[in-house]
């Protein structure tokens, strides 16, 4: 390998996009963050306080000065919020458990038929991705209204003597997210099953060891990576959901998604809104971090 | 030869169901004659018809496809020059905040995302509208190109390019005549993706766009809020008609640089 030269081209492969990230992804960031410490006023902008360049190390004091915590105190002190942040983060952690036990099965399914039907069906269970997730959502309204489908299928079948409501609950939550996360759960399983070397498993089994065990002792660790990289893909996206549950859900308790939405476009209040994202940011950082540190190590092995 | 085991194809043939079904209740019921949805009343395609005569989902529907063709051009040139910086040129200085810049949008959720954005646009005082959700739309594809085009990047053998600068092409040169023409069917499927992803992307464009700009998730997002209306399971099958063709090609234009890799190896 050559020692890279700087050229004015290599400058513009790497200035342009870096100059438009820095710009369209890390400074808003800084923004919301300057807006959350901002006094209340609805949609009212510019937020005081206002950063004066000209005064200098003084204006620099009397910003700093003038910064509030106002927003965040109002979070911790209206249950809304701690509900809000509580209910999304059940509802991720749950549907994420309910997605590595319905993924796994169908990867190591994929992983373990032959290989000229694997493109196959991982292109059929990546297509759905690709249509628009309202729509996707919009379909599970079709199904699960009174007169559904499913409620007709369930009473033909005479499981139920009343249509259950299905819409408005959590368990619609559930279904639409299990739905439309299952690709990102099951794509990254299927790349480390795939990978999986099988005479390992058959070595456990001839040399005694029952299945479940074969299961839980060589296939689990083997394909933790995999796993973990599904858990963050999902799970992370999950707690900031806005359009499953406001479709699917009810609006008595709203997960974090909703709420900035609606002190956003409902209540006008964008510092406030801006408090509750940069407390979902926090919030998130951690699996942020670690799933940016397994995805680099991905490709950097490539 | 492996064999596939009964519990595996049950597996299979179910999570296909599930993945399945839902779309294909959507598609029949579109053909649904009744105005009523939960009630069939014989096949019809009387709600496509009545959806041409809609004219603001008409609208919303040419403001999505320029919004679209817009944003997706500039994400795949974006990406494509990020995924060259990460694959090609080294330990340079400010890679990892770089790396971290392009794989947290992916994960971000959109709220966050589109919120962000929307402030910077009030911040610095610009219209919102048509070109605001492009920047935004741009923003968030360019991450998903970068993403396929460098793994395409890495896919390949360096000596080709390396044969090129030895001969006394300048980066560029190289770039544009050996390293484009073998990346060319990762980054048109990239292109298409980006392209569905803004068609698709409900969340960011109402936070960023202004008055008069409405897209077609904006406006399904509206009138199905209220409930299950025929005309939207009409307009929701044409779309998933559109991006199902749109990402059969995409998939196939993989394949297709995946063998041009491999003859790239050769």
């Amino acid at each position: 390998m050559k020692k890279p030269r700087s050229s004015a081209w290599r400058r513009f492969a790497l200035g342009l996009p870096y100059a438009w990230l820095l710009a369209f992804f890390l400074v808003p960031f800084v923004i919301v963050l300057k807006i959350s410490l901002s006094q209340t006023a609805i949609a009212q902008p510019p937020y005081t306080p206002v950063l004066d360049p000209i005064a200098g190390w003084q204006g620099l004091k009397a910003f700093y000065g003038a910064l509030s915590l106002d927003n965040y105190r109002l979070l911790a002190f209206d249950p809304l919020y701690l509900l809000s942040y509580v209910k999304s983060i059940e509802i991720a952690a749950f549907s994420t458990l309910l997605l590595l036990a319905i993924g796994f099965p169908i990867a190591y399914a994929i992983a373990r038929t032959p290989r000229r039907w694997q493109a196959v069906l991982v292109l059929l269970t990546v297509l759905p991705f690709w249509t628009s997730l309202l729509i996707r959502i919009y379909s599970w309204m079709n199904i699960l209204q009174r007169e559904g489908p499913l409620n007709e299928l369930l009473m033909a079948l005479h499981l139920v003597n009343e249509p259950p409501a299905w819409l408005a609950t959590d368990t619609a939550i559930f279904i639409g997210v299990v739905y439309s996360y299952l690709p990102f759960m099951v794509l990254p399983l299927y790349a480390t099953l795939e990978k999986l070397d099988e005479s390992l498993l058959e070595a456990a089994a001839d040399l005694g060891c029952p299945r479940w065990k074969i299961f839980w002792l060589v296939m689990l660790p083997l394909s933790s990576s995999g796993m973990l990289a599904g858990v963050l893909l999902c799970f992370i996206p999950i707690v900031g959901e806005f359009v499953i549950p406001d479709l699917l859900g009810g609006s008595q308790s709203p997960m974090i998604g909703q709420t900035i939405w609606m002190e956003f476009f409902g209540n006008r209040d964008w510092p406030v809104a801006s408090a509750v994202a940069v407390v979902l940011v926090c919030l998130l950082v951690t699996p942020i971090i670690i799933y940016q540190h397994q995805a680099m190590r991905v490709v950097e092995q490539e | 030869m492996r064999k596939v085991s009964g519990v595996n194809v049950a597996a299979l043939i179910l999570g296909m169901a599930f993945l399945y079904l839902p779309i294909a209740v959507l598609v029949i019921y579109s053909f649904n004659a009744s105005r009523l949805v939960a009630v069939w009343g014989g096949w019809s395609t009387h709600w496509y018809a009545e959806l041409f005569n809609d004219e603001p989902l008409v609208d919303a529907a040419i403001v999505s496809l320029r919004l679209a063709l817009a944003s997706a051009t500039a994400a795949t040139m974006l990406g494509t020059l990020a995924a060259l910086a990460l694959a090609r040129f080294g330990r340079f200085r400010g890679r990892l905040p770089f790396a971290a810049m392009i794989y947290a949008p992916l994960v971000m959720p959109e709220v966050i995302t589109g919120l962000s954005l929307l402030l910077l646009f009030v911040t610095i005082a610009v219209d919102r509208g048509f070109w605001t959700v492009a920047v935004a739309h741009t923003t968030m594809a360019m991450c998903f190109v970068t993403v396929i085009v460098q793994s395409r990047l890495s896919d390949f053998d360096t000596s080709v390019e390396e044969a090129a600068a030895d001969l006394g092409a300048s980066p560029l040169r190289t770039f544009l005549s050996v390293t484009l023409p073998l990346i060319a069917p990762a980054i048109a499927a990239a292109w298409m993706l980006a392209f569905a992803l803004s068609l698709d992307d409900l969340v960011i464009a109402s936070f960023t766009t202004g008055p008069g700009t409405t897209t077609l998730p904006i406006r399904i997002y509206s009138e199905v809020r209220l409930g299950v209306k025929p005309e939207m399971n009409a307009v929701c099958s044409i779309m998933v008609a559109v991006v199902g063709v749109a990402v059969i090609i995409a998939s196939l234009l993989a394949k297709l640089a995946g063998a041009r890799g491999a003859a790239a190896r050769i």
